[in-house]
């Protein structure tokens, strides 16, 4: 399946009747309320035995992902409104190894700040020439690049008008299955940095900066687009890991 | 010398359009006479279903090898990647049709949802291997919540529900404790 085609509608994208109504500020304070688990995860033994699972992971290649999938721009018949920019950057473990021919992925929204999900029913346009979602591979340095357009903040309402500052959502696998990461990318100076509730999750304030990109001109195409880097640190341990240094 | 690592966000209502594939659940290769069906409810803290919960599941190939294989987001219907990602219906309900593993009897799962700031890890045993260090430290109770029940009648088909908080606790593993 190509990206441009309209997605597959799983029934996740049916709003509850209990949230129906409901600002998104209430539905995402009622999920943290009552789907984190109250006790704490279980460490698991060490050293773990051979053949454990988790220290190895899915791989995948060219079947999964296409040539042109890394740009969200030239996924429909005409260009997104928006202003282009590239997003690029390298995904290591944490020595810094580079993370080798691995899926990444990506979803966001518009540039007026919605996404071509049913769920969202923020009232801004849709854009027929933008779904918002791609992918694609690492190559042989770990190095990642998409090409997309800026998205717009949006409201998350609720009693003080919450806004999500603008960002993309980012997807990634090591080589182990420890090392999953779903993320969010930021952008520097935005305003409402400081405000954003989701970025606010992370306490710690070293840990919330590394969420933010930089610009960087290098990355951009010139006279066409502005170029932000983000490098991603995958945590957790892998098959290699438990050969290396512990 | 470590470099921190980069934060977990929550995965958000909004991945819909990007993450779910077609085919996603079926990592039995097409009509595989050894295919087995594992299915249940993610529910949340009062019992409710959630309905926009994705599960991914990655495991050996029946040899045992965990090498998997690329087209998972493509599948061919002949190949067995080890990686399945299955979406929860408007019930709360996921259904994966897979071979067994080699080797140990498990697969990993992890379970992202909105609301969760980080994804979470935990294990789908469907034999309970002696001797299991895991499954060794559990007390009774917990260690009944990693291991799928055959269905009744039905030698192919295997239940494991996620019970996120509350009463019946999934356990959660800490893949941190090493690092």
């Amino acid at each position: 399946m190509a990206l441009s085609e309209p997605a597959p509608r799983p029934a996740q994208e049916q709003i509850r009747p209990t949230d129906s109504g409901d600002s998104a500020f209430a539905a995402a304070a009622r999920a943290v309320a009552l789907r984190a688990p109250l006790r704490p995860a279980v460490p698991v033994p060490m050293p773990v035995a051979p053949g454990t699972a988790e220290l190895s992971g899915p791989v995948f290649g060219t079947a999964d992902v296409g040539p042109l999938d890394h740009d969200l721009t030239r996924q429909h018949r005409g260009e997104p409104v928006g202003e282009r920019i590239v997003v690029a950057g390298r995904v290591t473990d944490r020595r810094g190894r580079p993370v080798r021919g691995q899926l990444v992925e990506l979803w966001q929204a518009n540039a007026a700040g919605r996404y071509a999900h049913p769920l969202d029913r923020h009232p801004a346009p849709l854009d027929p020439h933008f779904t918002g979602a791609g992918r694609c591979l690492t190559d042989g340095d770990g190095r990642y690049r998409f090409v997309t357009i800026r998205p717009g903040a949006y409201p998350l309402g609720g009693a003080n008008d919450a806004w999500r500052a603008a960002h993309l959502h980012f997807s990634l696998f090591g080589t182990a299955f420890t090392q999953r990461l779903v993320t969010q990318m930021y952008f520097p100076g935005d305003p409402l940095l400081p405000d954003d509730i989701i970025r606010n999750a992370v306490s710690d304030a070293a840990a919330r900066a590394r969420l933010v990109s930089a610009l960087d001109r290098a990355l951009g195409e010139p006279g066409r687009s502005l170029g932000y880097r983000w490098d991603i640190v995958l945590d957790g341990p892998s098959a290699t890991w438990t050969e290396g240094a512990r | 010398m470590l470099l921190p690592p980069t934060p977990s966000q929550t995965i958000g209502p909004y991945y819909g359009t990007a993450l779910p594939f077609p085919g996603g659940g079926d990592a039995a290769p097409a009509g595989h006479p050894a295919a087995v069906t594992l299915h249940g409810h993610v529910r949340d803290g009062e019992g409710a279903p959630v309905p926009d919960a994705l599960l991914e599941f990655w495991q050996a190939a029946p040899d045992g090898s965990l090498a998997g294989a690329p087209g998972s987001l493509h599948r061919d219907g002949e190949t067995f990647t080890g990686w399945a990602r299955v979406p929860t219906d408007r019930d709360g309900h996921y259904v994966l049709r897979t071979l067994l593993p080699g080797g140990a009897p498990y697969l990993a799962l992890c379970v992202h949802a909105r609301g969760l700031d980080r994804h979470l890890f935990t294990r789908v045993y469907v034999t309970e291997p002696p001797g299991d260090a895991l499954l060794a430290a559990l007390p009774a109770d917990r260690r009944a919540t990693l291991l799928a029940r055959p269905e009744a009648g039905r030698r192919t088909a295997y239940r494991f529900d996620v019970q996120l908080q509350g009463d019946g606790e999934t356990v959660f593993l800490d893949w941190s404790a090493g690092d």
